[in-house]
């Protein structure tokens, strides 16, 4: 009698102890589910507080041949924690450059995808233009054949397109190669002095066979929505030939036919922003000989060594893919702690009649 | 039944208990190993050394900062060859002007430059800065003009750190159970390392002021060892994400490898943004880099720096 109840008492108590840790194991496995989700929120919370990279707010765009942040930026938040990028999103929003790129089938691996995994993403709106229509990079079709002597054509034909789709979506319509770097922020700098209603167009300033001077094709251009707009009128009129193997000059002579001024690139101190070649080529001295073609083409006295790039450069031409990745290291992201740049531009007249809303510390330390 | 339920009940609550202090016990061991003094040590473990984050930089007042920019006096020593001439010329056009003071020390005199003749031996060369500056500078930074060095951020990596402390940092490795600084990245040593390292000097047979017997040991590893000696460690330094700041290659080398081990996140795997050395570069690359660093940057990207450096006099690359 007492066995039984000894055993029922035993298989009792076993069962209490299992119901105990029964209770225990889910008490826990519930805690810390839910201590995990805590403590991930208050990770999550930060980086909604740092200033990030203005794009990462504005891939708003559904259609197909704009591209998303395919790239992570700044994955690494912590190391842009004592960043603050209010006044470069600013300018994002009030100075629109939409940026094409001429690239072609052969390139879109080679090239092309490290423009758009640096650069690219810092434009209002990017589009990559090639011969034939690429759906997954994604590139426009021109239509177009490939090579040097198709160029203009290419142009003539990007510009175009540029007009008919997406004239109202931005103020600057930038050209640039897929060896060009270009540095969106500079060129917002330098653009926000403008009117983009006004017919004028920037770039590194050649100054041969045009009396206004002529862009350079591979350091890239930008043109203001009337010059866009010109531009394209002009071939409806055949104001300007439609054919010519010197892209870059053939540009630059329709420009001055429909009275679209070659702006000065410079920064208030002189110094070139747009480049036709690497920081290297222009900064060590001798790197270019005397007899290059380079010294009788600039519109204005070509320096070379320390003073030949301003602080703020635009862009850089012949760029390989691995220097597309150093310039993009060397722009965003290493840096001098501390240093107090030797050159301190003033901030625009566009971002000052907001002054009120930029905290002081801000605009003393601005470079 | 009731009592079945409570019991579970009594066993959830002991589960969640259990689990709350032991998630805290986690965290407490976290925030414990992050201030362990970094002078507690296990020979055989990699030592990493922290830039100064955020939370630390914030604690310091507006007049310390000041004080602190102008607390840090750094000595370099660039080790040259005669051959070297024209890296020679390109350092000292371009980084070594940051240094408080540079030196060049060369076995051979060269007509063009000054130079502090001596055997070129990072033990010498130590010996001799501590002799001639010891009460000047606090921390002493030694180079080959193959080595591009940002001495600002030098200076904050070494922030929070005591110069009376035995630090000895840079770039380390392993060669069996000595961990070294390798000199292509730089070496950085305090007053204290220093005075430490001089004191040894007197006992030949654990640290020789000359060329060792063993011809082939290099010299940054016989510095390790006489530093060990000294009770002086090697430590690797690290920003705060664990990326090194110290380089031996170059930010070509790495975007290559970048290039090819992450392609999708090339820029963001290659390197430290407070990066203080890169190796391996050619005169030009001394020169644009320089504009890379100095100049070339974003407009309206701004930083909240809590030390202010200011450019150089009689310097145009920076």
């Amino acid at each position: 009698m007492s066995e039984i109840h000894f055993r029922e008492m035993a298989s009792k108590s076993w069962l209490n102890i299992l119901t105990f840790l029964c209770g225990s194991a889910v008490g826990f496995v519930l805690c810390s589910q839910l201590l995990s989700i805590l403590l991930e929120e208050q990770k999550d919370i930060q980086p909604s507080i740092l200033h990030n990279d203005p794009h990462a707010r504005h891939s708003d765009d559904s259609e197909q041949n704009h591209l998303e942040g395919q790239m992570n930026f700044d994955a690494d938040a912590s190391q842009h924690k004592d960043e603050n990028t209010d006044i470069a999103e600013k300018l994002y929003q009030k100075v629109k450059i939409l940026c094409w790129v001429m690239t072609g089938p052969q390139n879109l691996e080679k090239k092309a995808k490290h423009v758009k995994a640096t650069w690219a993403q810092r434009c209002n709106k990017v589009l990559f233009m090639s011969s034939e229509e690429n759906k997954d990079f994604p590139a426009v079709g021109l239509k177009t054949r490939e090579g040097r002597d198709q160029l203009y054509w290419k142009t003539i034909k990007a510009f175009q397109y540029v007009h008919d789709h997406y004239l109202e979506d931005a103020d600057w319509f930038m050209k640039a190669d897929d060896d060009t770097y270009v540095i969106l922020d500079n060129l917002r700098w330098l653009l926000s002095k403008y009117n983009p209603e006004e017919p004028i167009y920037f770039g590194r300033r050649f100054k041969p066979y045009v009396k206004q001077g002529y862009m350079s094709g591979g350091a890239g251009y930008v043109l203001s929505k009337e010059a866009l707009k010109r531009f394209v009128e002009a071939f409806k009129t055949d104001k300007c030939t439609h054919s010519s193997s010197i892209e870059d000059l053939a540009l630059g002579r329709c420009m001055e036919i429909i009275n679209v001024e070659a702006g000065d690139s410079r920064d208030t101190t002189g110094k070139e922003t747009f480049h036709p070649f690497v920081p290297e080529h222009h900064l060590i001295k001798g790197y270019l000989p005397r007899t290059f073609w380079y010294w009788n083409y600039n519109y204005y006295p070509p320096v070379e060594g320390p003073g030949c790039c301003s602080d703020l450069a635009v862009s850089f031409h012949y760029v390989d893919p691995t220097t597309m990745y150093e310039l993009e290291y060397l722009v965003y992201h290493l840096r001098p702690y501390g240093y107090l740049y030797r050159y301190q531009p003033a901030l625009p007249e566009k971002i000052l009649k907001e002054q009120q809303n930029i905290p002081p510390l801000i605009l003393n330390n601005l470079h | 039944m009731l009592s079945e339920s409570s019991l579970f009940l009594k066993g959830v609550l002991l589960g969640s208990v259990f689990c709350v202090l032991m998630t805290m016990l986690g965290h407490i061991k976290i925030d414990y190993g992050k201030r362990t003094h970094h002078h507690e040590r296990h020979h055989l473990q990699r030592h990493h050394l922290q830039a100064p984050n955020k939370e630390d930089i914030l604690k310091i007042s507006e007049d310390e900062r000041t004080e602190l920019s102008k607390s840090f006096r750094v000595y370099c020593i660039i080790l040259v060859k005669p051959k070297d001439v024209r890296l020679w010329a390109a350092v000292k056009e371009t980084w070594a002007k940051h240094c408080d003071k540079a030196e060049f020390f060369s076995s051979e005199n060269v007509k063009v430059f000054e130079s502090v003749n001596m055997e070129t031996n990072d033990i010498k060369a130590y010996k001799y800065a501590f002799d001639k500056y010891r009460d000047q500078y606090n921390w002493f930074f030694l180079a080959h003009p193959t080595t591009f060095a940002i001495i600002e951020n030098l200076k904050y990596f070494l922030l929070k750190k005591n110069s009376s402390q035995p630090f000895y940092l840079g770039h380390t490795a392993k060669s069996g159970d000595l961990e070294y600084v390798s000199v292509g990245g730089g070496i950085v040593l305090s007053i204290e390392s220093i005075k430490r390292l001089n004191s040894l000097l007197s006992i030949p047979e654990k640290c020789p002021e000359k060329g060792r017997m063993v011809r082939e040991v290099s010299e940054d590893k016989q510095l390790a060892v006489c530093l060990k000696y000294a009770g002086v460690f090697a430590e690797n330094a690290e920003d705060s994400k664990g990326k090194d700041v110290f380089n031996t290659k170059s930010v070509g080398i790495f975007i290559r490898e970048a290039m090819t081990n992450h392609p999708n996140q090339v820029v963001e795997g290659c390197c430290s943004d407070m990066a203080i050395t890169f190796n391996g570069l050619t005169c030009n690359q001394m020169y644009v880099m320089m504009y890379g660093v100095y100049h070339l940057r974003a407009f309206g990207h701004v930083f909240n720096d809590v030390l202010v450096f200011l450019p150089v006099n009689g310097s145009d690359n920076d």
